[in-house]
């Protein structure tokens, strides 16, 4: 009996959707034993949902180009590029137009990175770093001449954007809103889950999700992403089989810039409804760090981005809510103790077990934790997961080598 | 048929003008099109550049970017982008001012004091990239990325009213208690105006970095590294210790990159305090191809052309294209070196062929 139960157990956690039930049981129960019902509310869950789809977005650009075999630091510049595009095309037409410019815009800048690093040979970081530093200039400077005497724009924003539609599934919430007034903790938590995804969700986050699907089926399942894959790990191999790894290049850039751009323009049509400088706010750095955290795979980078969002979300909600998250990182940490006690690593279960009883402590004694702090939770999160999950990362093997025909050995 | 030294050194140089003639190029025909004329701005923005006023602002302003652009050479001598300059600089200013602060000690040692306290805070902030690299094998990029906004966030938590800030009479600002004159870096006075006495150091910081790359064995095993890792390694160069003391090195240069501003001028630190030069000092060292001397001319080329941005405004022109330009700068120049590289591979294979022997001759003396 006691093996079933045991395989089950195992089986479960080793699929994704097995560590996603077993995090949301665990939020489930927090919110209830620490009193912070905002936990998983509906409010929350769409928050997170809009905070996470601009780092989806951000996280499968970089997803294509590092598959692709080149590191794209540009991002975030594109992202800003894409913010800007969005709301000069959509003030002046409607915000879809802002999207499709958006998109362009980016897709501009990605081939414009591609353009350096395989035609030009140059360094692909240095590339990326000079096209963050234009994009600032280059959107403050657009906006002097664009922006500036329009109605309630300037140097540092735009004119008022109109908002991408928001759908709802019929039905669900007159079925689902008894459900979640029960209160019976998980089943109803559940409910408010479903609510907070299906109720009022922007066209663009639909869009994104298909992305992410459809980035995965090309990628994974068509011979055109094989061949692109194929130039990330081996280009001179690629190249022996007759695919041509620059042009497969040129294109993954032109597709990330684009996908980059896209989640600028969610940004100004759905987040809010207008350029603002600044806006972007690292966010193009965090969708790099998802494409390390969901292992170059584009579900995992889509949860880990969900992960960021939900922080983020929680940021701007109450403030006693972040104090259940030292619960569930508490728990956490307990967890790992244990897990490397039983394989005999000494240091790491000393260092698990001092995280988990210090993060316990902190939430019993002091029971807050200072909105500065929880701003870089994201950051220290990816820092934290890259630094323990790293023997099961395997990046692309010709990430950040430039490929030359006449050069290859 | 050698190339000589001069040779080498004018492709050197052909590079770096190319650049800044493209950039230059590329900004007056923007200025064209927004509706300027570039030649009355190009000649207001000179005028303006070369000011008394101006010179020893842009002396000023080269004396940070230059200990950000060394700071970004060390980091690129060996493969490794330390793009958290920004966070080391912005946490280990922020530490001094706290520290030189709280202190009393007689005046030299005072200042002494301070900048140990910034490059031990740099190079220890730097350490934590430096550490994960070498045991986790986390790249440098993506840490430091995250780093600097850890930093950003714990400096937002203690410069606060009541932890270790306090709020500026009559402003917004808040800011640490200011540093006794004992902690003070006097500076060269020049015709009323004054250049910050820590220039001198910064220099000496870079005539350091020479002796350091070119004259002891740290520094050979450091080129060899940088050239080729897998190389230097064979050789018998460990390549995780290089790692790990280069990143506290270029730390430790960070954290002095706010200090000339808070010794010579500000002497606390506060919300108005200069932040953002992570990005320069890379684009610096990328300019001056990592050498003491290139980036001290980068340094004071991004120097002059934010001064002379000022008058910019008041021109109706918006100074961002000065950024937009400095990007350029930077891209060109790293495309024109490699144009100049593959046009003298090019040049010297050509060479190489006139002067090899006949293939017909080879034979010959392969049979004997």
């Amino acid at each position: 009996m006691k093996s079933i139960a045991k395989t089950f157990v195992t089986s479960v956690w080793n699929r994704w959707w097995g560590k996603v039930a077993v995090g949301l049981l665990l939020l489930s129960v927090v919110a209830d034993v620490a009193d912070t019902p905002d936990l998983l509310s509906r409010g929350a869950v769409s928050a997170s949902l809009r905070f996470a789809v601009p780092i989806v977005l951000a996280g499968l650009g970089g997803l294509w180009a590092e598959r692709c075999g080149v590191l794209n630091i540009g991002l975030e510049g594109m992202m800003i590029i894409g913010t800007w595009m969005g709301a000069w095309a959509g003030y002046q037409w409607t915000p879809w137009v802002g999207v499709l410019a958006a998109i362009a815009g980016g897709a501009l800048f990605g081939a414009f990175h591609a353009l350096m690093t395989v035609t030009f040979g140059v360094d692909q970081a240095v590339s990326g770093i000079a096209i963050n530093v234009a994009a600032l200039g280059l959107g403050r400077f657009l906006s002097s001449i664009f922006f500036e005497g329009t109605p309630g724009g300037g140097i540092s924003q735009s004119p008022h954007v109109g908002q991408i539609m928001s759908i709802s599934v019929p039905g669900l919430e007159r079925l689902l809103n008894p459900v979640a007034q029960w209160e019976i903790i998980v089943l109803s938590d559940l409910a408010e889950l479903l609510l907070g995804m299906t109720l009022g969700v922007s066209l663009l986050t639909v869009l994104a999700a298909v992305l992410v699907v459809g980035s995965w089926w090309v990628l994974f399942r068509t011979s055109f992403g094989l061949r692109l894959r194929a130039s990330g790990e081996n280009p001179a191999a690629a190249d022996s089989l007759g695919v041509n790894p620059n042009r497969m290049r040129y294109a993954a850039l032109t597709v990330s810039g684009g996908l980059a751009g896209l989640g600028g323009a969610f940004l100004v049509t759905v987040a809010s409804s207008i350029y603002r400088e600044g806006q972007v706010a690292g966010r193009g750095f965090i969708g790099l760090a998802t494409v390390i955290f969901g292992n170059w795979m584009p579900g995992r980078l889509s949860l880990g981005a969900l992960l960021f969002g939900f922080t983020d979300a929680l940021r701007t909600r109450q403030e006693t809510t972040m104090t259940a998250l030292l619960i569930v990182g508490s728990l956490m940490f307990a967890f790992l103790a244990i897990r490397a006690y039983r394989t005999g690593n000494r240091g790491a279960t000393f260092g698990y077990t001092v995280a988990a009883v210090g993060l316990g402590w902190w939430f019993l004694g002091l029971g807050v934790v200072p909105s500065e702090f929880v701003g870089f939770a994201p950051h220290l999160t990816t820092l934290l997961v890259l630094s323990l999950a790293h023997q099961k990362i395997r990046p692309p093997q010709g990430i950040g080598v430039p490929y030359r025909r006449s050069e290859a050995t | 048929m050698i190339e000589t030294r001069l040779e080498r050194l004018l492709l050197q140089l052909i590079a770096p003008v190319i650049a800044i003639a493209f950039a230059a190029v590329l900004a007056a025909i923007i200025l064209h099109f927004t509706g300027a004329d570039a030649g009355m701005v190009l000649g207001e923005v000179v005028a303006f550049g070369t000011t008394p006023a101006s010179l020893v602002a842009v002396v000023n302003k080269a004396t940070t970017f230059y200990l950000a652009g060394i700071a970004g050479a060390i980091g690129f001598r060996m493969l490794l982008f330390n793009i958290g300059i920004d966070g080391q600089y912005r946490l280990a200013v922020f530490f001094a001012a706290v520290v030189g602060a709280s202190v009393s000690l007689p005046p030299v040692l005072h200042v002494a004091f301070i900048i140990l306290i910034a490059m031990v805070v740099g190079a220890g902030w730097a350490a934590i990239a430096g550490y994960l690299k070498v045991t986790r094998g986390v790249s440098e990029v993506i840490s430091t990325i995250m780093l600097n906004a850890v930093a950003t966030g714990i400096i937002a938590y203690l410069l606060a009213p009541g932890r270790l800030a306090e709020q500026a009479e009559g402003s917004n600002n808040i800011r640490t208690t200011p540093i006794p004159t004992s902690g003070w870096f006097p500076g060269f006075d020049v015709q009323g105006r004054e250049i910050f006495g820590f220039t001198a150091v910064a220099a000496l910081m870079g005539i350091g970095f020479w002796i350091l790359l070119n004259r002891t064995r740290f520094g050979f095993e450091l080129r060899a590294s940088g050239l080729s890792l897998r190389a230097a390694a064979v050789s018998g160069v460990d390549s995780k210790r290089m790692i790990f003391i280069t990143m506290l090195m270029s730390g430790a240069m960070a954290g002095l990159v706010g200090i000339p501003q808070l010794l010579g001028s500000s002497h606390q630190y506060g919300l108005d305090f200069p932040a953002g030069f992570g990005f320069t000092g890379l684009a610096i060292a990328i300019l001056g191809r990592n050498h003491p001397l290139g980036v001290a001319f980068g340094a004071l080329l991004w120097a002059w052309l934010e001064r002379s941005s000022q008058i910019l405004d008041l021109l109706g022109v918006s100074r961002e294209i000065v950024t937009i330009m400095q990007a350029t700068i930077v891209l060109s120049v790293v495309v024109a070196y490699e144009v100049v590289r593959r046009v003298n591979v090019r040049r010297q294979q050509k060479l190489v062929g006139r002067t090899a022997p006949d293939p017909g001759d080879l034979e010959v003396g392969g049979t004997e």
